[in-house]
């Protein structure tokens, strides 16, 4: 099987000034353009969408294809934190210590209808939604989402991380976030 | 009919050496159900293992009947694999004080099936090694599965009972 | 001995133990359950099992639902083969009701069933490989799990949380394309566990890492109520579908593979052997099917099974069943009933106590991985921690079945 090179599709360069042997442009685009094709999930996985997940990093519906073929179970190491599943409101203070771990840039992804909202579980015993206890970019709706939402989700933290301004993670608005969730 | 018949010979067996201790004997569905009391469960248990040859422990569980005088069912599910009997086993403990002796003695499996029955009802198994909640949290409190107490969260602030139907 | 209290291997003052948190999160995906173990050095003094974060309370939530809306909750106890958990309840219901199903229904279970139980083998094996080393197998053998993905989508429309069938047979009757789908799958499924079992049956790594690892007696395991493929590689032939038939399975000509040691390389070679077994069986079904009286794919109970849309708008008596079946009005006895069937990891038990109201008086699901789970913290005693983990993964506990 001959692949032309032609075919196969490379992320576009961002917009600057070209020349012979250099190319200026703003360093925020580079290091997004870096970033976001070079992502290191960490799949928190409790529950049924754990298995769609496993399904997602499968041949099928392969997640490497986006820079995303090597997963990080440390927290140190990782800048999307997967949460796959229902979170239980024993869990919380796990997922918790687990986002703080996390080093800045961090972005959050809620798969599923129980991470996102608590899902079908209306009990006393499941946390309502893990926003509850962290800050979340993406919701990704389901029960569980296929493959493709799960790439689509995929793709919309891609887009954040990408047009992601260098001074946000300092920034007085991002400080008060957090601080509703009682993390410095 | 078989079934029966193999379901008789264990009530007659069991009347013999226990008397007026097994009451309401009953076959729904086929499967031999009676009550005893819990004085006697461990003896009833054991022999059913060694002599009539239950060796293994299905499941344990418990029910809830609120206003009844004895209001909490400890559910006993044994089977006999050699002969592929199965029988259900009853003890009625009250509310108030519900304690019944352990089965860890019997079957070492009963361990976890007794913590969860504490956990969620709220029965304490005297001679249990290790009986603490393991299901839920430990300061949840109550025992979540008594009829008293509501399905959802009561403390949550985002609920518009006017989207909701209430 | 107390696993609160962990005892000290000798009396040697340069040896110190090591607390290991195995905690709820950690890799390869097995679920969230905590295990904090005691080390000396490589091996394991003692550990403290932890579960309960996923604790969903789906007893107290099947108190509150009318008996249709409790499939969607069986699908979410054991996942990976959640089609098994769905017609375990369809039939506890139909037995509570004493409704007789038509053979064609029956077969037609019985090929969703085993295409579950292989899908459920698949995870476990595989992830008994990975465990080891060996992901490639992970990756082969998923695309299978693509397929009988494929064969669900078409019967009932989704993947994984299946919600399949209806109290009385199923919602639709099988089209031509998922009988297609069933044949392909039959063909290419065997060569690819041939392959399977070329990489890793007699890898010699394979077989250091996992014969004579954790092994069991029959005793220690009767004992601890384990059902399923653990119990049967120890030795013991204890199948629900042998003992007590359910949904046909007396028509099927199948062996239940036994083992000896009941050691890890073992539990591989059973559920290996089931997973052949299970293609077996899909086999004889769709030819048995072929001989059954087609169009049929539920039980004839109006009472009980909602009636097609058209008699709802067109016909008094229907639009009645309709409603009362919705309201969960329906005439059911006022009795208890246990059924269990045979899960992918054992003796998958219902016991459904009705009072006459709308919802379940009470219903218990007896776990297989909950009660098969105890014997994880005792066994590991003295165990090399890598050996432990390998153990875990064995034992295939789905953290939804775990908990409920």
């Amino acid at each position: 099987m001959f692949i032309n090179m032609s075919e196969i599709n490379i992320v576009d360069a961002p917009p600057g000034i070209e020349g012979s042997g250099f190319f200026a442009t703003s360093i925020d685009k580079v290091i997004g353009l870096a970033r976001s094709n070079s992502l290191w999930p960490l799949p928190f996985a409790t529950s049924c969408c754990g298995i769609e997940f496993m399904a997602t990093m499968g041949s099928h519906y392969d997640l490497g294809r986006f820079g995303a073929e090597r997963l990080s179970f440390s927290p140190r190491q990782a800048d999307v934190l997967m949460v796959m599943g229902t979170i239980a409101k024993k869990m919380a203070p796990v997922l918790k210590q687990v986002y703080i771990q996390m080093a800045e840039p961090r972005w959050v992804m809620a798969v599923g209808a129980c991470a996102s909202s608590g899902g079908i579980f209306d009990t006393y015993s499941v946390l309502q939604g893990i926003d509850e206890v962290i800050p979340v970019d993406v919701y990704v709706p389901g029960c569980p989402p296929r493959p493709e939402a799960i790439l689509d989700g995929f793709q919309r933290i891609q887009d954040l991380v990408k047009n992601e301004s260098g001074r946000r993670r300092n920034s007085d608005y991002y400080k008060e976030l957090l601080g509703q969730y009682g993390i410095k | 009919m078989e079934e029966t018949t193999l379901n008789n010979n264990i009530n007659v067996k069991l009347t013999e050496k226990f008397g007026e201790k097994v009451t309401a004997v009953s076959e729904p569905y086929g499967l031999l159900t009676f009550v005893t009391y819990k004085d006697v469960i461990v003896n009833v248990l054991s022999h059913l293992k060694e002599e009539l040859k239950f060796n293994f422990l299905t499941d344990i569980t418990a029910v809830h009947y609120p206003g009844k005088d004895h209001g909490i069912a400890v559910v006993y599910h044994l089977h006999n694999m050699v002969e592929k009997v199965r029988i259900r086993i009853k003890v009625f403990i009250s509310e108030q004080n519900p304690t019944i002796p352990t089965a860890t003695t019997v079957w070492k499996g009963a361990n976890w099936m007794e913590r969860e029955t504490y956990d969620l009802f709220g029965v304490k198994f005297e001679g249990h090694p290790d009986l603490r909640r393991i299901l839920n949290m430990d300061d949840l409190g109550v025992h979540p599965m008594l009829k008293q107490y509501p399905l959802e969260d009561p403390n949550r602030v985002d609920k518009k009972d006017e989207f909701f139907g209430r | 001995m107390n696993h609160n209290h962990p005892v000290f291997t000798d009396n040697d003052p340069q040896s110190e133990l090591v607390t290991l948190n195995l905690g709820p999160t950690h890799p390869a995906t097995h679920g969230v359950f905590q295990n904090v173990l005691q080390l000396d050095g490589e091996r394991i003094v003692s550990g403290v099992s932890t579960i309960g974060y996923i604790h969903r309370a789906f007893e107290k939530i099947a108190e509150h639902r009318p008996f249709y809306q409790i499939t969607p909750l069986t699908d979410r106890l054991n996942y990976c083969s959640s089609p098994i958990n769905n017609m375990g309840w369809h039939m506890t219901v139909e037995k509570l009701l004493n409704i007789q199903m038509p053979k064609r229904v029956d077969y037609l279970r019985v090929i969703i069933m085993e295409l579950s139980r292989i899908a459920d083998h698949i995870i476990c094996n595989t992830i008994i490989g990975q465990d080891t080393g060996a992901t490639t197998t992970f990756l082969y053998l998923f695309q299978f799990r693509e397929h009988i993905y494929e064969i669900f989508e078409e019967v009932c429309g989704a993947r994984l949380t299946t919600n399949i069938g209806r109290i009385g047979g199923f919602e639709r009757d099988f089209n031509d394309i998922a009988f297609a789908k069933i044949d392909k799958f039959l063909k290419e499924f065997p060569k690819a566990l041939k392959e399977f079992e070329n990489l890793l049956t007699r890898n010699r790594i394979f077989i250091d890492r996992t014969a004579g690892v954790a092994e069991v007696t029959q005793e220690k395991a009767l004992e601890y109520s384990w059902t399923g493929p653990l119990l049967r590689a120890t030795g013991v032939d204890y199948d629900v579908r042998i003992s007590d038939p359910y949904s046909s399975y007396q028509d099927f000509d199948f062996e239940v593979p036994v083992g000896t040691s009941g050691d890890i390389y073992d539990r591989y070679l059973v559920r290996n052997e089931e997973m052949w077994q299970s293609v077996r069986i899909i086999e004889q079904a769709v030819v048995k099917l072929k001989t059954e009286p087609k169009g049929i794919f539920h039980a004839d109970v109006p009472e009980f099974y909602l009636p097609p849309k058209q008699e709802v708008y067109n016909n008094m008596e229907a639009l009645i069943y309709h409603f009362k079946i919705v309201m969960g009005e329906i005439d059911a006895p006022k009795a208890e009933v246990y059924h269990a069937v045979e899960g992918g990891n054992g003796e998958l038990g219902f016991y459904l106590i009705n009072d006459g109201g709308r919802t379940p008086y009470r219903l218990h699901f007896r776990r297989p991985s909950f009660i098969n789970y105890q014997m994880f913290a005792p066994m590991s005693e003295g165990m090399l921690l890598s050996d432990a983990i390998i153990n875990m993964s064995s034992m295939n506990i789905i953290a939804g079945e775990l908990d409920a």
